[in-house]
Order: C-alpha cells, then structure tokens, then sequence
C-alpha cells in the first residue's frame, strides 16, 4: 500500500446520505493493511509530544511501532496500560486538540491518525478475544466507586489491576454513564463497543452494583460505616440540564439535549422499545458542543430537518472537528452567530417557532474567546415544531448535599485535587465531571486515573 | 431481578405488588417515589411508594395500566419481578420527617386522595398515626368500583371520608366537594395534602386558596432519569423552574403552574398511543402506528 508520507490513510465511512437514515456507526474503522500503512507515518520522535497531549498518557509511539510491525496484541497491551477504555477513546476524544494536536507530522502535512488506530488496536483485541488481565494478588481493600461512567470505570479499572476489592455502584439500570445515555449508537456502538469495555472492566475483577443511588438509596457515610468501604471515589458525572431562561422555555415540544439523547441512546426509543420519543419534521438545536451535534445528528436520523443554533461563529464551536463535519455531511444546517430569544407557541402549547437574534463577535471574554453581542434590529423568526436546548449542565446537588465534610465551590462541583484526587473528606475522592463540570470523556478518565494513583498512595 | 411476593387487583386496571428491593426499603421515607422498569425494552416508569416493610425488605408499589409497559406489568405474577427497580427519588414529605415532628403536631391535617393517589397518601398518614398525629382523609373516586385501601386507611386515619362522584358509595361529590362540606360544619384545617389526578389536585387547590388552607401537592410528571439528568419534569413553581425528581415532588399547591403542567404531562399522548395500538395488535400490527413503517 502506498503512503504520501503528508496525508493520512483515508478510512472508510457510511456515504453521509446513507447514514442519515439509520444508527449504525458511521465511521467503519481501518483495515489491517491500512493501519500499518497509517503507522509507518509515525516518526518515533524520541520525546514524543504526543504522550504530553494525552490525559491518561499512552505510550502513543510504542504502540504505533508495533501496529507497523503487525504486532497488534502488543500493541493493545500498551495501550491497555494506560487506558481501560481504548476503544471508546479511539471514538471520541478530541484527538486534534490533544495527542494529534502536537504531532509533529502536523507541522507540515496532516498528523498521524492516533484515534483512529486507537480503535484500530482495540477492536481488533475485541474480534480476537483479548482483554486485560486480571491481577491475582488481592490486596483486601474495599473501594467504591460512585458512577459507571468513563472516570469511574477508568479508577476502578486502575484500581482492580493494583490489587483492590472494588464495587461500582450505579444509578441508571445499565453500566457506561455518558457512553451509554449520551453518545449516540452511530458514534460508538452499544453491544459492540461499550458493553465490551465494560465487560473488560468486570473481567478485572469489578462488581457493578446499577439501580442505586448514592445519595438516595445509600449515602457515602453509610458505605464507610456500615457497609466497609475504606475509600470512595466519586465520579457522578455532570447533573442537571441548563436552560436559557427565555419565554416559551417550558412549552411542550422544548426538551433539553439530555433528556432527548437518554430517550433514544439508554431507552433505545429509535428502536421497538417500549419509550416514546418526540420525531420533530424541524428541529433547532441551541449550542454548539458535542453534545448539541449529537442531539442535531439523532433529530435528523429520526427523519426532521435540523438547524444548529450557536451564538459564537464556526471557529468557536466547541464540539470536534469531526462531529461538525459530519453533521454537515449529513444534512445539518448550521446558523451560527445567532441567539434564540423566544420560543414561540400554538395555542395549545406547542412549540410552532422561535424567534432569533443575529449576533457579531466582541472584544474575548474570560474564557478567550470572542464574547457575542447581539446586533440591535437584527431579529427574525423561524419555523420550528421541536427545540434541543443544549447548553451543558450544572452539578446535581444529591452527593454534595447528603456527605458530612464535602465541600463543594460556588458553582456547586466537588473540591479535589488534581494529582490525587482527594477531597476535603477523608477517603474519599472525586473526578470527572462532578468536579470540572461539563468536560470530555477523556478527561474523566484522566482525573478516574489520576485519584487511582492518589487511593493507591494512600494505601501504602 | 426484583421479585414479586405479592399481587392484588385493587379495582379495574389498578394494581397492587410488593416487590422485595431491600437498599429501596432501607432507607424510604413516605413521600419518595421509586422507578421500576419491567425488562429490556420496558420504559422506566416512577411510581410513589405506598407502604414499605425495612425487616422484609420489600415495597408496596400501586400503578395503574395506562400505557404500555405499565400493561405489560399487569401480567406479571408472584414469583416474577422487575428488571430495574430504583429508588428511594425525591425528597421525603416534610411532614413526615423526626426533625420537623414538634411543626407537625401543631397542624391541622387534611389529606384528599383522588384515584390511585390514595397509595402515597397512605404511607404519610401511616407514618402520622404512628408518631401519634392526628389526620383527616378524604378519599375521592369516580364511583365505588375504582375506590381501594378503605379498610387500610380506616385502620391509621384519625377520620375518613369516602366520596364518589357518582355517589355509589360515601359521600355524594367528588373530594373538592366533601372538604367543602366539612369546613361547612365547622371542621378546621390550616394544612392539606393532595395527591390524585393533576385536574383534580388543581381544583383542591383553587378550593384550599378560598379557604386559606396551606396546601401541598405531590407532582408526577413525566421523568426518564429521576435523578435530574433530564429534565423532563421541570415545571414552573412561583415564576421558579423546578425539577420534580430532585425539587419535589411534593411543592406548594398554590404556586404550582397546573396548565402548564397538565399540557406537559400529555406531551407524548400521541407516541404512547401509538405503541399502545402496537402492543395490542401483537403480531397481527403491521403499520398505521406511525413508528414501525411497516404499512409504507
């Protein structure tokens, strides 16, 4: 196979016309042939930047050379060093701000597809049977871990391989947080990708307690004293939806990107299954993250036309390059520098349209980007049955307000550490988005590793 | 699983189980809800907890069938169980908690049930009567037939009232109308609890407002999550959006939004009836649902 030592490997997709009828994965991965030709891209860089961008810091190089090499079991047994959850992350971490961000290969033609041999690497160990190791020294300490979510799998993950007893205790009724209510099945596969991560995770030796609710249904007090657990760590994820505040907010046909991504991911409502959900034949998504191209990309799978409204303009968008991409591909029409004002309603209360305010860039804000500022006059309306308000979240106050000594800060997220993890109580440990807020799978597994490596410390 | 170890029909389409769900019966108190799913492809469906037993471990669930897991549920018998059973959600009712006991001795309780709001009532009363304070309840149905828990009721409530709207059984009206009768005679009261039909906790209210009685409501609106990732069952209380499952679901009756939150709860009329159609047909469906596409 020839490689132009400037350009990536194309990989095969689903023809965007195709896949915006259905929910079957879009990207469909390298070939065998293709990932080696990709890795001989690699330059082996002696100080490799790549590692630097990686927030669990996979040996990116040394895996890349073995692919080259054909040696794919190795190379899934570098990766699995640092990473319980390769395949999801080959999927979804914004490669391009991270390890492919500072790929030298980048300077001057397009950098090394890492993600993508990422997920190469991980599903050929799934389609031939390897997983991780569990490790048959047990070292008798009792950890729980609160969320079966990428930070929480990734701890207890870390944790089972050194030696300890851990539980996972889960609220939803099916293991895998934002991966399996959040992402959509066309970006990560449930049965094929997820529950396989997940089954690697128990296979470690990690009990998976779902259906209960820290805070609820036990609190971390009670599983320190009563049920002896002598660590806890906490990875909740981010909680309760925000809205704007507008008129028209609460009308029927409103939804938050939340509620509309869970009925269709976790209770499969695309599918036979018992759940309604609302099929919009136009729908507006507000904002512009990962989680709003989601929302944009399952409105429009589910038959509606769909426009993103984001108030910042392309360059701003959060969500990844990829995403938007696609979403583009597929038929999302995008109305950037714009803001909602008012969703307007029929008389029995549904949504029938919204009216919009066209916006120009300012002087950055505080996060250094361009604030928005709304142009005076510029107001329009537009037809809409459905509207996704997706505008991230704020944290859900259910562990913060039922644990003696737990400090939060004002925006309402856990206090902790970032090199341990560790929070203003004893024991017990938080990270993901229960203490960033909103942020991205790969960083909840960095923060899951990182107050890994703090409970460990701890122990010894 | 979460087994079944007991099963009663209570009236038409209303149905009784315990269901053994041991961390759920630790740690509920009257007020909180729970949800159940029945299998893979159930929805995730909240229902308030009418009675709980923490040595058995088990809690007493009423639902009526409505939509279409809530019918397959009927189907299901002792020895069977639910796949997903998950609770206690939402904040115990604040009459109802050891730190507000000396509050609650001082109040005058009236409590009116309406339908299959007869099962959280219960627990609330249950849990007075044990704490040695009085309460009213008034206990309002269609007709005799879908009235159920008189004989429970009776045994905790300090005075029970039956009312019907058909005048089968009891009093002659529908509860709005008895609690009327009752001040009529002199009766006083400065707190109500109603829980029923969203209609019929709307009139109470419009009732308890005229007559200055402080009133508490306990909200079911739609959910998925239950735990405040959705957003589903926000609804406006005094100008303030609030979510059921972690605000509530119990707020005061008089700064609830009822229109607003009526025209919600039918936001998925139309979906839920075409599964229903689905569900019915069995394997003779073959489109016209709107969803399957099996007719085009």
């Amino acid at each position: 196979m020839e490689v132009d030592v400037l350009k990536r490997v194309p990989i095969s997709e689903q023809d965007p016309k195709e896949r915006a009828t259905n929910f079957d994965e879009v990207c469909l991965g390298y070939t065998e042939e293709e990932a080696m030709a990709e890795a001989t891209r690699c330059l082996n860089c002696k100080n490799a930047k790549c590692i630097t961008g990686c927030p669990v810091s996979i040996n990116i190089p040394a895996f890349i050379q073995e692919v080259k090499e054909g040696n794919f079991a190795k190379a899934y047994e570098i990766i699995t060093d640092s990473s319980a959850l390769p395949a999801v992350c080959g999927r979804v971490c914004p490669q391009e701000s991270q390890c492919e961000g500072k790929c030298i290969r980048g300077i001057k033609g397009e950098p090394v597809s890492i993600g993508k041999l990422e997920r190469f690497v991980a599903d050929w160990a799934a389609k031939n049977g390897l997983a991780p190791k569990p490790n048959p020294n047990k070292n008798g300490h009792k950890v729980a871990v609160i969320g079966a979510g990428p930070a929480g799998l990734t701890c207890a993950g870390d944790l089972a391989r050194a030696g300890f007893d851990v539980t996972i205790f889960e609220a939803l009724h099916e293991a895998g947080g934002v991966l399996v209510y959040g992402i959509p099945e066309f970006r990560l596969p449930k049965e094929d990708v997820v529950a396989k991560e997940v089954d690697n995770v128990k296979n470690l030796g990690v009990k998976i307690e779902t259906n209960v609710i820290v805070g609820k249904s036990i609190t971390i007090d009670e599983l320190i004293e009563e049920e002896k657990f002598e660590a806890v760590f906490i990875g909740s994820g981010a909680g309760l939806p925000r809205f704007m505040g507008i008129k028209g907010e609460q009308a029927m046909g409103v939804f938050s990107a939340n509620e509309f991504l869970t009925r269709n991911n976790l209770m499969k409502a695309f599918k036979d299954y018992d759940t309604p959900i609302w099929r919009g034949k136009k729908v507006v998504v507000v904002g512009g993250g990962n989680v709003a191209m989601d929302a944009a990309r399952t409105a429009l799978r589910l038959g509606a036309e769909v426009h993103v409204v984001y108030r910042r303009s392309e360059k701003e968008l959060p969500a990844r390059v990829e995403e938007v991409h696609h979403a583009k591909e597929e038929g999302v029409i995008f109305d950037l520098l714009q803001n909602p004002t008012e969703i307007l309603t029929d008389d029995e209360g549904w949504v029938n349209g919204i009216r919009i305010i066209k916006m120009e860039l300012g002087d950055p804000d505080e996060s250094g980007r361009r604030r928005p500022v709304e142009i005076p006059g510029s107001e329009y309306e537009i037809e809409a049955d459905t509207v996704i308000m997706s505008l991230g979240t704020s944290p859900n106050p259910l562990i913060s307000s039922t644990t003696k000594g737990l400090e939060v800060n004002k925006r309402g997220c856990i206090i902790a550490t970032e090199e341990t993890g560790a929070t203003s109580k004893d024991g017990v440990y938080a990270g993901g988005d229960a203490v960033t807020g909103a942020a991205t799978v790969i960083l909840a597994m960095g923060a899951g590793k990182q107050a890994a490596k703090g409970i460990i410390e701890h122990f010894q | 699983m979460y087994k079944i170890t007991r099963k009663e029909k209570l009236s038409d389409k209303i149905y009784l189980m315990d269901v053994v769900a041991p961390r759920v019966a630790h740690s509920c108190l009257p007020g909180q809800f729970v949800i159940v799913k029945i299998d893979d492809k159930g929805e995730r469906i909240p229902l308030t907890i009418c009675d709980y037993d923490r040595e058995k471990g088990t809690i007493t669930i009423v639902f009526q069938s409505v939509g279409a897991s809530t019918t397959r549920m009927v189907d299901l018998e002792v020895g069977d169980g639910f796949e997903d059973f998950v609770g206690p959600l939402g904040n115990p009712s604040d009459l109802c908690m050891e730190e507000n006991l000396e509050e609650t001795r001082r109040k005058k309780i009236v409590f009116i049930a309406g339908g299959v709001g007869t099962a959280p009532v219960y627990p609330q009363v249950k849990w007075l009567k044990e704490h040695g304070i009085d309460s009213t309840v008034i206990i309002g149905a269609r007709s005799k037939d879908i009235l159920f828990y008189e004989d429970e009721m009776r045994e905790v409530a300090t005075e029970l009232h039956l009312a019907t709207d058909d005048g089968s059984y009891g009093f002659h009206g529908n509860g709005c109308d008895q609690l009327q009768a009752l001040v009529d005679e002199g009766k006083e009261y400065d707190h109500c609890v109603a829980i029923g039909p969203m209609i019929m906790m709307k009139f109470v209210c419009l009732l308890t407002e005229k007559l200055g009685i402080h009133t508490i409501v306990s909200m079911n609106p739609i959910m998925v999550d239950g735990t405040g990732m959705c957003g589903a069952c926000r609804l406006l209380v005094g100008d303030e959006v609030k979510f059921a499952c972690v605000d509530g679901p119990e707020f005061d009756g008089h700064l609830v939004d009822f229109p607003q939150a009526m025209a919600r709860s039918a936001q998925y009329k139309t979906e839920e009836g075409r599964k229903m159609l689905e569900l019915q047909e069995g394997d003779t469906h073959h489109g016209g649902c709107g969803n399957c596409g099996g007719d085009k």
